[in-house]
């Protein structure tokens, strides 16, 4: 089947079977390669994407599911060249080691900063409680996102 | 790689298509609403429809509304919506109990009060939840519209009163006097099955209990919502003794299991300790003063 969608606010489109798996159809359909491909079993969160702005695991939402909807992806978020504060905040903050939680750990801060601009600690770890990092101990994870928290408005 | 065995996909444009799709399609389709029970599921391969109906357009099955003296849940209604609703949170505090600790945030966010139930699963929240509020389901069919309540709907693991060509339509929970309830559940880590988990409801004429409702979830109950520790409860002043007695009631109409959560013994003691933790928690919600 066609499915038809918009990717980090560009049209995109492709052919897929309707078994095809969102994160399939990113990555091997549309190389988008950005968004991890984990435990396959919708618990560690990983292939974490945004579906009409709110994260979602995409191992676990057909392709044909997210036909004429908004996905945001990792690749989606530096505009013009311009980081998005969570990812400065994740450099700033030194939120990763290996980077596999990465993409999605800061998808899930960008929507959570999108909806609650001031989260509390407790807030930002509900907010990626659905999300496995083996590195961190979620520690720096914690800071990064309140890093962008308190740098959204001013520049960066 | 688990990928789902192959099927069709068709997307229902309204209440009457989806079931129209249904009836055309036969018994090898089913409905697809989150997603977060079946895709897994067909991933393993342990379901392989032939044809799914995806319902996710049904904007208009997504709602939280009062309505006289009911709240009428949509059963489109996704778990985000239901954790977030200010009118679940005042009269019916045992969902957002529930709906924190239904798997995570991501989850919850696709995951829907109409997929939780019409799944049946038999370590799921919300089937336990509805069953001890006593809520009612309306059903929608080619033969018409039918409501149920919570006894009816759920008639064990995997199996509910919605039949191959109808759908789950709306849930209503009734705003009645005096109530008061929680939900607790224990699990190993963020996200995960229950261990074990106990819902309970209760109305109160002062400090006397005029009803209960009580439900367990991942335990084995014989029923749904256990009735019989429920009618222990009645005209009993709500205190410790009502509370243990209905508590060993519930844990003894369970059949537990061992399994990698944890042996059976241990959980029907859990059955026990949730169920009169959870009364404790809902008689105090409900204005209790002993």
């Amino acid at each position: 089947m066609q499915i038809d969608l918009t990717i980090n606010g560009e049209p995109a489109g492709a052919e897929a079977e309707p078994r095809t798996l969102l994160v399939h159809f990113l990555r091997d359909t549309l190389g988008l390669t950005g968004t991890h491909w984990g435990c396959d079993t919708s618990n560690c969160g990983a292939c974490c994407v945004l579906l009409d702005g709110e994260p979602v695991k995409s191992c676990t939402v057909l392709a044909a599911m997210a036909d004429g909807h908004d996905v945001t992806t990792i690749e989606g978020l530096e505009k013009d060249g311009v980081l998005d504060p969570v990812q400065e905040g994740f450099i700033a903050e030194h939120g990763l080691q290996c980077g596999f939680c990465t993409p999605g750990m800061i998808l899930t801060g960008r929507a959570l900063l999108d909806q609650n601009p001031d989260p509390s600690e407790e807030e930002i770890r509900e907010a990626i409680s659905g999300q496995i990092c083996r590195c961190t101990g979620y520690v720096n994870i914690v800071k990064a996102i309140r890093w962008a928290a308190e740098h959204e408005s001013a520049p960066v | 790689m688990q990928v789902p065995a192959p099927f069709d996909y068709r997307r229902a444009t309204s209440v009457d298509d989806a079931i129209a799709l249904l009836k055309e399609l036969g018994p090898e389709s089913r409905v697809i609403a989150g997603g977060h029970s079946l895709l897994p599921m067909m991933k393993l391969r342990l379901a392989a429809p032939e044809h799914l109906v995806d319902i996710n357009d049904l904007s208009d099955l997504a709602y939280v509304r009062r309505e006289g003296d009911e709240i009428r849940v949509g059963a489109m209604t996704r778990h985000r919506d239901l954790l977030s609703s200010t009118l679940i949170a005042e009269h019916f505090p045992i969902v957002v109990d529930a709906e924190h600790v239904i798997a995570d945030p991501l989850v919850r966010n696709r995951g829907t009060i109409g997929g939780a139930l019409c799944q049946a699963d038999p370590s799921e929240d919300i089937s336990a939840v509805c069953a001890a509020l006593g809520a009612t389901c309306v059903i929608q069919g080619p033969r018409g519209e039918r409501v149920v309540t919570m006894s009816e709907f759920h008639r064990g693991p995997y199996e509910t009163a919605v039949e191959q060509d109808e759908l789950l339509v709306e849930v209503r929970l009734a705003i009645r006097p005096g109530a008061g309830s929680a939900y607790e559940k224990l699990e190993r880590r963020a996200g995960d099955w229950a261990v074990a988990a106990a819902g309970a409801a209760l109305w109160l004429e002062g400090d006397t209990i005029s009803d209960g409702g009580i439900a367990l979830t991942a335990v084995g109950a014989t029923e749904v919502p256990s009735k019989r520790a429920a009618a222990a409860l009645s005209g009993k002043p709500a205190g410790a003794a009502a509370f243990a007695e209905a508590a060993r009631i519930a844990a003894e109409d369970c059949e537990p299991r061992d399994d990698q959560r944890g042996p059976a013994d241990y959980k029907r003691n859990l059955a026990e300790e949730l169920t009169n933790r959870a009364l404790r928690r809902a008689a105090q919600r409900a204005g209790a003063t002993t």
